[in-house]
Order: C-alpha cells, then sequence, then structure tokens
C-alpha cells in the first residue's frame, strides 16, 4: 500500500509542476504549487509505513512492553507535519505578494511583470 | 485485495482525477481552488490509511481548510484579474 | 515564455528520476535504529503517549523551535506587505448588508465552543493525535468565522500581537530553563514525569505545546486579520 500512495504522491508533484511552469495566471500557479507541496508530503509518509504496524501512539491496542514490533517509523510524521505548516506559511506569503502586484499593475497575467527580465 | 488496498486506489484515482481538474487553464478559478481544497482533504484520507493521524489531522485543518480560505480571500480582493 | 515542449521535456525527465527512486525502494520489515530508539525510550524518559509529540517538542525540540521562528517570519512579513494597502480613516465604500440572523446567532453559539475544542486538541498533544498545530489551525478557524459574519469587525492586533510574542517568548524560557534544571535545552524533565496516560504527565510537554499552539493560533488570526482589512481593489 505504500507502493500506490508513493505513486500518488510522484505523480502529484509531476503535475503541480506542468500547472506551475504553463499557467499565465498567477493565482493558478500558487495553486499549482499547493497541488505539488501536497504530493511531497504524502511521498514522505509513505515511506514510513511498515506493513501490518499500526500507528505510533501508546495506549491500549499498543502496550509498551511491544511497541518496537507495533508501530511504524514516526519520524518522517514529525518531519512532515513542520513541513505542512511551513507551507500553508509559504502560500500566504505568495498570496500576499500576489495581491501587492495585482494592485501595482492592475492584472495578474505573468508576462507583464518584466521589471526583472534581461 | 483487501479493503484497506481497494480504498487506497480509489482514493488514488480521485486525487488524481482532482489535481487535474485543479490545474486546467480553462477551468475558472473558483473551481480550481476548490479542486486543489479536494486534493488536500482526499490527501488526509490517505494519511489515515497510512497510519498517521497526527498528518491527518494536521493536513485537514491546514492544509485543506486554511489554504482554501486564504485563497478565497485574495481571490474576491482582485477581480477583474481572474480572467488573465 | 517556456515552450510547451520543453515543460514536457523536463517532466519527463523528472518522471525517470522518480521511477529510479521508485525502483530501488523497498519497504522495510523491522523499524530502523532511530525509530527503535524512539519507541523504545519514550515511555520510561519521556512519559509521553504519543511518540510524535514526543519527538517534535522534545527529542527534535530545535526543529521545532525553527519552525516557530519562520511561522513568525511569515506572519511578520504578510503584516508588514499589506500594511500599507489601507488608508486609515477612508473607511469601507460600499454598503454591505447585515449578516443574517442565522450566521450571527449561529457564530456566538459556535465560537465559544470552536475555542474549547482548539484548547483541548492542543492540552491533550501528548495523550491522542494531536497537538500544538492542529490545536492552533482550530483557534484559527474560530478567528475567521468572526470575520465571516462580520468584515468590518476590527479585530485588535494589538492583542494578537500581545499574545503571539507573550507565548513565543515563554516557549523559549521553558527552554532554557531546562537547561539550568534538567538534562538540556527543551527538556521536559523539569516537572515530574508521572504515569503514562494520565493528564498531568510527561513532564512540561503539555505547557510548551500549549504555549506553541496560542502562538500558532496567534499567528494565523494574525494572517487572516491583515488579508481581510485589505482594500477591495
Amino acid at each position: 500500500m505504500a507502493y500506490i500512495a508513493m505513486t500518488t504522491g510522484f505523480v502529484l508533484i509531476l503535475i503541480g509542476l506542468y500547472g506551475a511552469l504553463t499557467n499565465r495566471n498567477i493565482l493558478r500557479m500558487i495553486v499549482a504549487f499547493t497541488v505539488a507541496n501536497t504530493g511531497v508530503n504524502l511521498v514522505m509518509v509513505a515511506v514510513g509505513y511498515l506493513h501490518g504496524r499500526t500507528a505510533p501512539i501508546l495506549d491500549a491496542a499498543v502496550p509498551v512492553a511491544e511497541a518496537v514490533a507495533r508501530i511504524i517509523d514516526p519520524v518522517p510524521q514529525a518531519l512532515v507535519l513542520t513541513a505542512i505548516v511551513i507551507g500553508v506559511g509559504v502560500t500566504a506569503l505568495m498570496l500576499a505578494y500576489a495581491y501587492k502586484l495585482y494592485e501595482s499593475k492592475r492584472t495578474l497575467d505573468i508576462s507583464a511583470f518584466k521589471d526583472l527580465k534581461w | 485485495m483487501t479493503l484497506l488496498i481497494a480504498m487506497s486506489l480509489l482514493l488514488s484515482v480521485t486525487i488524481v482525477a482532482a489535481a487535474l481538474l485543479a490545474i486546467r487553464g480553462s477551468q475558472s478559478l473558483a473551481i480550481s481552488i476548490l479542486a486543489a481544497g479536494l486534493v488536500s482533504l482526499l490527501a488526509s484520507v490517505q494519511f489515515l490509511l497510512l497510519a498517521a493521524p497526527d498528518v491527518a489531522m494536521t493536513e485537514a485543518a491546514i492544509g485543506s481548510g486554511l489554504t482554501t480560505f486564504l485563497f478565497f480571500f485574495v481571490l474576491g480582493r482582485v477581480r477583474g484579474g481572474e480572467h488573465d | 515564455m517556456i515552450s510547451r515542449f520543453f515543460v514536457i521535456l523536463l517532466l519527463f525527465g523528472l518522471a525517470v528520476v522518480f521511477s529510479g527512486l521508485m525502483a530501488g525502494y523497498s519497504p522495510d520489515e523491522v523499524l530502523n535504529l532511530s525509530a527503535r530508539y524512539y519507541a523504545e525510550h519514550t515511555a520510561q524518559d519521556i512519559g509521553a503517549a504519543n511518540i510524535v509529540t514526543a519527538i517534535i517538542v522534545t527529542f527534535r525540540g530545535l526543529d521545532t523551535l525553527g519552525e516557530v521562528t519562520v511561522l513568525f517570519l511569515t506572519a511578520a512579513i504578510v503584516g508588514l506587505v499589506l500594511s500599507h494597502g489601507r488608508r486609515e480613516g477612508r473607511g469601507l465604500e460600499r454598503e454591505l448588508p447585515p449578516a443574517g440572523e442565522l450566521l450571527s446567532t449561529g457564530t456566538r453559539l459556535l465560537v465559544p465552543l470552536i475555542l474549547l475544542l482548539g484548547a483541548y486538541v492542543f492540552v491533550n498533544g501528548h495523550l491522542t493525535p494531536g497537538g500544538g498545530f492542529q490545536g492552533g489551525a482550530i483557534l484559527a478557524s474560530a478567528i475567521l468565522l468572526l470575520l465571516l459574519t462580520d468584515p468590518l469587525r476590527r479585530i485588535s492586533h494589538r492583542l494578537i500581537t500581545a499574545i503571539e510574542s507573550t507565548a513565543g517568548l515563554v516557549f523559549v524560557g521553558i527552554g532554557v530553563l531546562g537547561i539550568f534544571l534538567a538534562g538540556g535545552f527543551l527538556d521536559n524533565r523539569i516537572l515530574p514525569i508521572g504515569s503514562l496516560g494520565a493528564l498531568f504527565s510527561a513532564g512540561a510537554i503539555p505547557i510548551i505545546y500549549s504555549f506553541i499552539g496560542l502562538k500558532v493560533g496567534a499567528e494565523f488570526s494574525s494572517m487572516l486579520a491583515h488579508l481581510s482589512e485589505t482594500e477591495d481593489l
């Protein structure tokens, strides 16, 4: 089952990158980046999955003595938690910049912003 | 094929379909944003099937909820730029 | 604009790299060394039932400190970038109809419940799935409901900034306290560990996570408040 999730994650990354490279509207590019972000998180969590085991929480289902034999890898989950929160922070920053760009030139087409191009 | 694998496959097919809907350039922007929110929500269910409840909760609350709200806030402010 | 052919070529190259990665991947049979260490030593050293929480707050607490810093920078930059868009004293130019009866009564009922749920999620972060980040997002959604009902409401930025700075300061203060009273930075043994599964167990983890939850909730609320105070272009 980890294979299915990993394949989905990689396909989402490719779809998101395609959308970010071919769309011209800035908001659509940000939506595509969000999709690619979700794909990366899916791949990382899928790496930590071990077959037939359960979540890393010690309660009635997983007593302390058999924890090593019953839980999956908890480290990728901790990393992905951080990644999701920072991802939404970066999305908020991109949206704030999109708003200011619209305010300065009244258009959201990326080919209208050529000031930094040589 | 066990139930888990069947559910995983169904979720994956729906996620890829929603992602393709989200990046189509000819779709209206509101539908693209909602499709991205749907991708995030289905990914949260996939996280639960991968035995990661913490990550599922975080993705549902932050990735699906807050990101869609942020998009719609900004979309409401830039009326007119969305048809470029 | 980059022509579509080169885009497809680039994505095809990436797909070849990804399939190479997937071909070399085989799922593990047993836990690797660091995961085994965390699984064996969490219950007696840290006392938290949720191993992911123990990793985030104590074992890899410096990563959480970095993440909190990045979030703080993000909220500050969003406030800075959007602050010049609003000219004070001009007010809103179009008349907004008042919110319906259903929305205002529902808001009054739901906002305390949502705040309670958020507080429950981050206080119980060491026992059940949950924790500071999820609880903070739930708190921010309560503020979002208030903003949706009454878009002209002025959420006091001073209060949000005060909550955020105080919570961040207390978080770092508890970490430094760990250096003097226990093993190192962000060590949770400054308070007694207690028994596994009780509410007041795992040392200082509930306190640390509560302050992280308040800080994250305040930051998301400040981002939402800044975005909703921008002018309608």
